[in-house]
């Protein structure tokens, strides 16, 4: 099967391309050992199938980022038959740089000039014959959102395939040519293949170039000597960065006949809707109160579970009556829900909440399913470990990862919403200037608002991300922003916190402040112990605003769902089964099923109370141990752990997060805040894991999780011998905590004085 | 009048005049356009004052001031 690379700039088409183009048959995973994302899909309409690779969305073929690199080596390693570069034609321009690049390479070439209608509809007009002609290769205009003449530039494509071609490039300057062509001979002498790309980038002294050719540095800095550019003296990334960007401007003002009758249009000053809609989105005043506004509204639709504040509000539904009583239920999915449960929940429930509990219904009547198919074989398959094994180790803890699905799902449709239609950039071009100041890009907020719903999406957001040490660092600051299946371990530890006598709605909100303010102390951390100082640029484009596309917004949902799905039924299902397997069977397993108290996992516990007595919740003979338990078993969900001290305190199934607090017992009150700081900041569930463990390079991803159990063992430590202090003697305790607040501080200016200190030295 | 880039007032236009700087920044905005005889018009400045947007080469492009300060520019009087 033919292999047809499809590359072009970010907000080319290049997606929409890739969709009509493979439809369904398109699958996602990453490059070998990198993290970037590969996307093939097959062509079927040819007389022959086509495989079509989607390289990433790039502006240039310089060896800086990764995606630059993947796509470079893509073309000159696995020697597609044709590349299919796709241009936009309202941003010629810019479009044709990259052309340029690609050009110099030894494969057949096909322009796709897209958004050619736009352009007709303007009024302008593009002049493909002779663009065609000056780049030498087919131009074919093609609408990829309107699947306009797709057929006619696989065609194209395919025919390009079938004949060899040569690399050529656009640099006219005299000199400059020849000093090319003369480097061009020596790699051909080597007998290396693409010697005209080769040359061109050792020119310019391309990082990786110099690197594998450094037998020819000597040669090309001797040709150099003898060249004389007046602008740029022997600055050779500029001046042949210049030269393609005088061909383009030269041959582009030709190319493309802008309306005469509209004498404006070209003026930087012209005002399109895409301006108007701007002026509003980026005022100067409204900007930021526009965009919490918009914020509000996409987690108030996810995760509320009172929509509009209806049920605070005094509008609750009278759940008994008729058509209201139908309303809610439906609205809950769950018609077994008793009727003071709907009274407790006040209002509707958000879109987010409706479908989870729906898809908690679908699951968990799956579960009755099959627990009743046990059933039929009487009690004593019932009580076998192989039912427990599916039904109390598999079922149950992917019932609480499956669950999650639509809420995942409905966030990553706003934020592809967002993405698409060119806000997100706008986003981060509001609030860089707020997250530099924590060495974090603008672009980091999404993933992080996310984190507050469930650390999954928010870590698989990341990827929006282009700098991979800022994507680190926001992926280690998760934990800190507690999600949505911590709550019931706040609810919990308030009750608990009553009788310890400290109040207990304050609790949760503390909680919730401290995660935040541990996040800034934590990145300003990260940014004092990291060894450069260096800051990614934010060199950024921001997109003319469009509708977002139904086919591609879809097309992304689609990706996420598989990928969730693929990792529940790998990894999660595996870690379940261990925890299963540890929670149910002494060391003798052979013996059978026991209860957890006398499981391996007690046992584990027993010793991880010995690792844990610093942090104090574990210090209690007889129950110090179920602690640490309950820590170990949030690793699979954060609803776990009350789930787990529930049991094993012996409380009925269904006991609420209040009642489960109000017996527990062991535990001290600086005991409870330690628990609670431990568990805010320690690893996330396996679902998050996983999505770490995808979206990371295999040694930062081990290096986030010492980080997150080393800031969690730290976090819990402090916060328990200054609150055993503090119940000791208040005093002491308030200087300790002083000293402490004064220690971050100082390590705040110290970082701030650094960075200016290296700005200054620049 | 030669200027940096960050000096610019929203509504100001340029004409590049060189690019300071050296390794990926400088690259980034050779390969972004931004090269000597490009014409850069200021279109506006985030809400926080930073970082600026720029249409140049036909497009709209965001950097930071430092970044901008690398460009040097030819402001007409």
């Amino acid at each position: 099967m033919k292999n047809f690379a499809l590359i072009g700039n970010p907000n080319s088409g290049k997606t929409t391309l890739f969709n009509s183009l493979t439809g369904s048959t398109a699958h996602v995973g990453n490059w070998p050992g990198v993290t970037v994302e590969k996307k093939e899909g097959v062509y079927k309409k040819l007389q022959e199938q086509v495989n079509i690779v989607d390289l990433p969305g790039i502006y240039s073929l310089s060896p800086y980022t990764p995606e630059e690199v993947v796509s470079r080596d893509y073309i000159l390693n696995e020697k597609p038959d044709c590349v299919i570069n796709i241009v936009d034609a309202t941003n010629l321009e810019r479009n044709l740089y990259l052309t340029t690049q690609v050009l110099e390479i030894d494969v057949p070439v096909v322009v796709a000039l897209n958004m050619s209608d736009v352009v007709r509809k303007n009024g302008d007009k593009l002049d493909t014959k002779m663009l065609s002609e000056k780049l030498g290769v087919p131009v074919v205009e093609i609408s990829a959102l309107k699947s306009e003449n797709l057929d006619e530039l696989m065609k194209e494509a395919f025919k390009a395939s079938n004949n060899k071609r040569q690399g050529k490039s656009v640099i006219e300057d005299k000199d400059l040519s020849h000093l090319i062509k003369d480097v061009e001979i020596a790699f051909k002498g080597k007998g290396v293949e693409n010697p005209l790309f080769h040359a061109v980038k050792l020119v310019e002294l391309d990082e990786i170039e110099t690197k594998m050719h450094e037998d020819l540095l000597p040669m090309v800095e001797e040709f150099k000597k003898t060249f004389k550019n007046e602008t740029f003296g022997s600055d050779f990334e500029a001046v042949v960065a210049d030269a393609r960007y005088n061909y383009i401007s030269k041959n582009y003002a030709s190319a493309y006949q802008a309306n005469k009758n509209d004498a404006e249009n070209d003026s930087p000053r012209k005002i399109t809707k895409s301006d108007k809609i701007d002026k509003v989105l980026t005022h100067r005043i409204w900007a930021i109160p526009l965009f919490i506004v918009i914020m509000f509204f996409i987690f108030h639709f996810t995760f509320s579970e009172d929509l509009f504040f209806m049920g605070a509000m005094g509008l609750s539904i009278e759940p008994t009556n008729g058509f209201n009583a139908f309303l809610i239920r439906t609205f809950t999915g769950d018609l077994s829900t008793p009727t003071s449960e709907l009274e407790a929940l006040g209002g509707i429930p958000s879109l987010g909440v409706w479908l989870q509990s729906w898809m908690g219904t679908l699951t968990g009547s799956i579960m009755d399913g099959v627990s009743s198919l046990f059933a039929l074989g009487g009690d004593a398959v019932l009580e076998s470990w192989y039912a427990s094994l599916v039904v109390d180790g598999l079922l149950n803890g992917l019932d609480a990862v499956l669950s999650f699905i639509p809420q995942i799902l409905l966030l990553f449709l706003f934020i592809a919403i967002l993405e698409d239609s060119g806000y997100m950039a706008r986003v981060a071009f509001i609030l860089d200037r707020a997250f530099r100041k924590f060495g974090l890009s603008g672009k980091a907020f999404i993933p992080m608002l996310t984190g507050f719903g469930c650390s999954v999406p928010a870590i698989m957001a990341t990827r929006t991300l282009e700098d991979e040490k800022e994507k680190n660092r926001t992926i280690r600051l998760m934990t800190c922003f507690s999600c949505g299946a911590k709550a019931p371990i706040w609810t919990m530890l308030a009750a608990v916190g009553v009788l310890a006598g400290f109040n207990g709605g304050l609790f949760v909100f503390i909680i919730y402040l401290a995660g935040i303010s541990m996040a800034i102390v934590y990145a300003l951390f990260m940014k004092l112990l990291s060894k450069d100082q260096y800051v990614s640029p934010f060199i950024m484009e921001l997109p003319a605003y469009h509708m977002p596309q139904a086919r591609n917004v879809l097309a992304l949902l689609w990706e996420k769902l598989k990928h969730y799905v693929i990792k529940a039924a790998t990894i999660i299902a595996a870690s379940l089964l261990v925890i299963w397997f540890l929670s149910n069977f002494r060391w003798a397993f052979w013996q059978g099923l026991c209860d957890i108290h006398d499981s391996m996992l007690a046992d584990i516990g027993r010793v991880l109370g010995y690792f844990f007595w610093p942090l104090g919740f574990s210090q209690n003979q007889q129950y110090g141990w179920m602690y640490s338990v309950a820590t170990v078993t949030g690793l699979v969900a954060k609803e776990d752990v009350v789930a787990t001290l529930a049991s094993l305190f012996g409380m009925a199934e269904g006991a609420s997060e209040a009642e489960v607090g109000s017996q527990l017992i062991g535990i001290s009150a600086a005991g409870v805040w330690s628990f609670a700081f431990y568990n805010l900041f320690t690893f996330p569930c396996f679902a998050a894991i996983s999505a770490a463990h995808g979206e990371q390079s295999r040694k930062q991803f081990w290096i986030t999780m010492a980080w997150w159990f080393v800031m969690s063992y730290v976090a819990a430590l402090v916060i328990y011998w200054v609150g055993t202090l503090y119940s000791v003697a208040w005093w002491g305790g308030l200087l300790v905590t002083l000293a402490l607040v004064g220690v971050v501080v100082s390590a705040g200016i110290v970082v701030a004085n650094r960075t200016k200190r290296l700005a200054q030295a620049n | 009048m030669l200027r940096t880039l960050d000096t610019l007032e929203k509504g100001e236009t340029g004409l590049v005049k060189s690019v300071a700087g050296e390794g990926r920044i400088r690259r980034r905005l050779f390969d972004m356009g931004v090269t000597p005889g490009a014409i850069i018009y200021l279109r506006k400045k985030a809400p926080l004052g930073d970082p600026v947007e720029i249409t140049i080469r036909g497009y709209e492009l965001s950097l930071r001031k430092e970044e901008a300060k690398m460009v040097t520019v030819e402001v007409a009087e």
